[in-house]
């Protein structure tokens, strides 16, 4: 990944793997988790365009445990809102040579223009309604702490598929590694492309189906900036695709939940099912650290 | 006496039916014999052997950015661009600023073409009064300053009975109404054609059926008004059909394909770039076939570019930031040629009819005939010349192209306006 990480549909199978196995080392009560200086005298900018507490923390830690130097910058206070475009934002950040750049934006694509006119190399930590390649690759490592392979799991991924970057990113790993991929949400929010997107992918619109006999259940956030897309009102959609204790009979006994963060308690997921064994989305948020970690030491070793 | 000499060139006039090996004799500005071995003392001398001699190409479809927008294109620069595409006369949208919806502005506008543009420039005026969609414009006295047609290009009129009232004005006044067919509401936040492609990348769709919807209401409307009805840039299978469905019911409903909506589809974009973002959409593989059988079969009328410059800094932004439009004047000859002409889709008269006859008809210009009397507008064509073409050398001021570094085998060899030479391929 010498060119930086723009997403997972262009990653191939033993890549995705070496950052999974990379960042078994990077997890807690591990060897090497604690501060290292693999990246002793690095810069990494972390240029966040959009709101985001967990994950510019995430790799603000990853980048120091390795011994980077981390500089965080958020749109809002910045150039940005002074009315400069994309480019000349990047083109001055790119003159003071960052030996990498982490960005968030919420333009689908913004990383990918920018890799075109940068030769810094451009970590993806969301693109709009498009990719987060880190949060599949930690989602990825929390299913694996808990089951031998990814390969036939059953995994239901339940929203606004349409619009989550989650989801896609989501998408091509599982399906890169042989999972079965039931995606659920109402039509508005459904496209029916998603089946052709990726190999294994079905689609439902019936929450119940969706969650039977499931060995992952990923739960999206609800986009309240897009819920007049979904047509729905709040308390219907929590009805029909919210994920409550009931629906957990539906799935494997040993089933797991999963959630990119942040919740919206009685939206998307019940607080009986967000803080119940069955919840792994603490796991998600301190796996993310590991992963972030093997990805930067991947870009920026040599 | 000025006089300009084409000779032996292979001489194409669809109207006619003329396709022969002929020499032509221009005198001043009107073509004044087509023949065999004809005599031209004291002429300029054109040798065409192995060329096509055409009848001078019309885009009925551009963007010249003035006034308003001089930095993406003058009508000088945009005339330029037509020229070296071969193209003799353009017809302008409205969407300048000020926009084109009163006869002030189309004046200025013939007034800075006669001055400065070397080819021929028609004006289209606005349908509505800053084309709002609310309020009709001066249609008539902009039809006497000189426009060829109304039509709210880039902000359709949503308002049906806007339209309705619009297109019995034009009616009235002998003007055909143009129309982007694009429901608004359906297509909002849209920045590429809906469907995989827009869902792999996480990109809003605009969804074919925003097109359709308004190909069919206007067609509707058009059989009730009885005005002549032409869909601009007609991208989706579904509108193909319906307008090959009107003209089989007798209704004067013609329509236009651009080059790049039968060269390409959306997924040949390559990730987030756009200069292949215009509107209507790059759409599906199968869309760009019914495009190309519509032009096979005699559905689509005419090729236009939609010739839509856009100044560099505004493409170089986030791909949701960035205009909708490319450039096209150029490349039109070289992709019919390289999509239709040389794979035996259509026969090289058909694809002269495309580029003359057919959009003289829609607009009546009087300028698509290649015949003793008519307008000396020439367009002569060389089907082997290798060429790459590259954008940083176009004539026009921006550089919004899909199709930079593209080699094309055929294209422009010269292009005579009013009995001139104003552009010849350099050898």
């Amino acid at each position: 990944m010498p060119g930086g990480l723009l997403g997972i549909e262009g990653l191939e199978r033993p890549e995705i793997e070496a950052i999974l196995d990379r960042a078994t080392s990077f997890q807690r009560q591990q060897p090497d988790s604690r501060k290292s200086d693999a990246l002793r005298g690095r810069m990494i900018v972390n240029l966040f365009f959009e709101a985001s507490t967990r994950t510019r923390t995430s790799f603000e830690i990853a980048a120091k445990r390795l011994g980077a130097d981390a500089i965080s910058i958020t749109a809002s206070g910045s150039s940005v809102d002074k009315g400069e475009s994309l480019v000349d934002t990047l083109n001055t950040l790119g003159a003071m040579h960052p030996d990498a750049i982490v960005m968030r934006h919420a333009a689908s694509g913004a990383p990918h223009f920018l890799a075109r006119h940068l030769p810094t190399p451009i970590i993806n930590a969301g693109d709009g309604t498009h990719e987060h390649p880190t949060q599949a690759l930690l989602d990825a490592r929390t299913i694996l702490d808990r089951r031998p392979t990814l390969e036939g799991l059953r995994v239901a991924i339940i929203g606004d598929i349409a619009h989550s970057r989650v989801a896609r990113s989501n998408m091509y790993l599982l399906s890169k590694f042989g999972a079965e991929i039931v995606l659920c949400g109402p039509a508005s929010l459904l496209p029916v492309e998603l089946a052709r997107v990726a190999t294994g992918v079905t689609l439902t619109h019936d929450m119940r189906e969706a969650i039977r006999a499931a060995d992952v259940i990923m739960m999206l956030r609800v986009q309240l900036e897009r819920q007049h897309e979904a047509a729905f009102s709040a308390g219907e959609y929590f009805h029909f695709y919210g994920l409550r204790l009931e629906h957990m009979d539906l799935a494997k006994p040993d089933a797991i939940v999963m959630h990119p963060g942040p919740i919206n308690r009685g939206r998307e997921i019940s607080s009986e099912v967000a803080d119940s064994q069955r919840s792994v989305i603490l796991n998600q948020v301190e796996n993310g650290i590991a992963v972030r970690m093997a990805v930067l030491e991947r870009i920026l070793k040599n | 006496m000025r006089k300009l000499f084409i000779r032996n060139g292979r001489v194409i006039d669809p109207a006619s039916g003329l396709d022969r090996i002929l020499d032509v004799l221009i005198e001043e500005d009107k073509i004044a014999a087509i023949g065999e071995k004809l005599q031209a003392s004291g002429a300029e001398r054109f040798d065409a052997t192995g060329l096509i001699v055409a009848p001078g190409f019309i885009d009925m479809h551009v963007h010249l950015r003035e006034p308003g927008f001089e930095y993406a294109e003058t009508i000088e620069s945009g005339s330029r661009a037509a020229a070296a595409g071969g193209f003799t006369t353009i017809c302008c949208m409205p969407n300048t600023s000020p926009i084109n919806d009163n006869a002030t502005v189309t004046r200025y506008i013939i007034e800075r073409a006669e001055r400065h543009a070397i080819v021929n420039v028609r004006p289209i005026g606005a349908i509505t009064k800053g084309s709002a969609g609310e309020e009709l414009s001066a249609i008539g006295s902009m039809r006497d300053a000189g426009i060829v047609a109304i039509s709210d290009d880039g902000r359709p009129v949503m308002n049906a009975r806007v339209m309705r009232r619009a297109m019995e004005t034009a009616r009235s006044f002998g003007m055909p109404v143009i129309d982007h067919c694009e429901d608004l509401h359906l297509s909002a936040g849209g920045d590429m054609h809906e469907g995989l492609q827009s869902v792999r990348l996480g990109l809003r769709g605009i969804p074919a059926a925003s097109e359709d919807v308004m190909v069919a209401r206007d067609i509707l409307l058009a059989e009730l008004t009885g005005v002549r009805f032409h869909v601009a840039h007609i991208s989706s299978r579904h509108s193909v059909e319906m307008v090959a469905f009107a003209k089989s019911r007798g209704l004067a409903v013609t329509c236009e394909a651009t080059p790049h909506h039968f060269s390409l589809s959306d997924d040949e974009m390559p990730p987030y770039d756009s200069n292949y973002k215009m509107k209507p959409p790059l759409r599906s593989a199968r869309d760009q076939g019914a495009v190309t059988n519509g032009i096979v079969s005699g559905a689509v009328d005419a090729i236009a570019t939609d010739h839509a410059p856009h100044a560099g800094s505004e493409k170089m932004q986030e791909f949701e930031k960035c205009p909708f439009g490319v450039i096209g004047l150029e490349t039109a000859i070289g992709l019919t040629l390289e999509r239709l002409v040389h794979p035996g889709k259509i026969p090289l008269a058909r694809m002269v009819e495309l580029f003359s006859t057919g959009p003289d008809r829609v607009l009546n210009l009087h300028r698509g005939r290649l015949t003793v009397g008519a307008p000396a507008d020439i367009t002569i064509l060389d089907l082997e010349r290798t060429w790459t073409y590259d954008v940083n050398k176009s004539a026009s001021k921006s550089r919004n192209s899909p199709f930079d570094g593209r080699v094309f085998r055929g294209g422009p060899a010269a292009t005579v306006v009013d009995g001139r030479i104003v552009w010849r391929a350099a050898n």
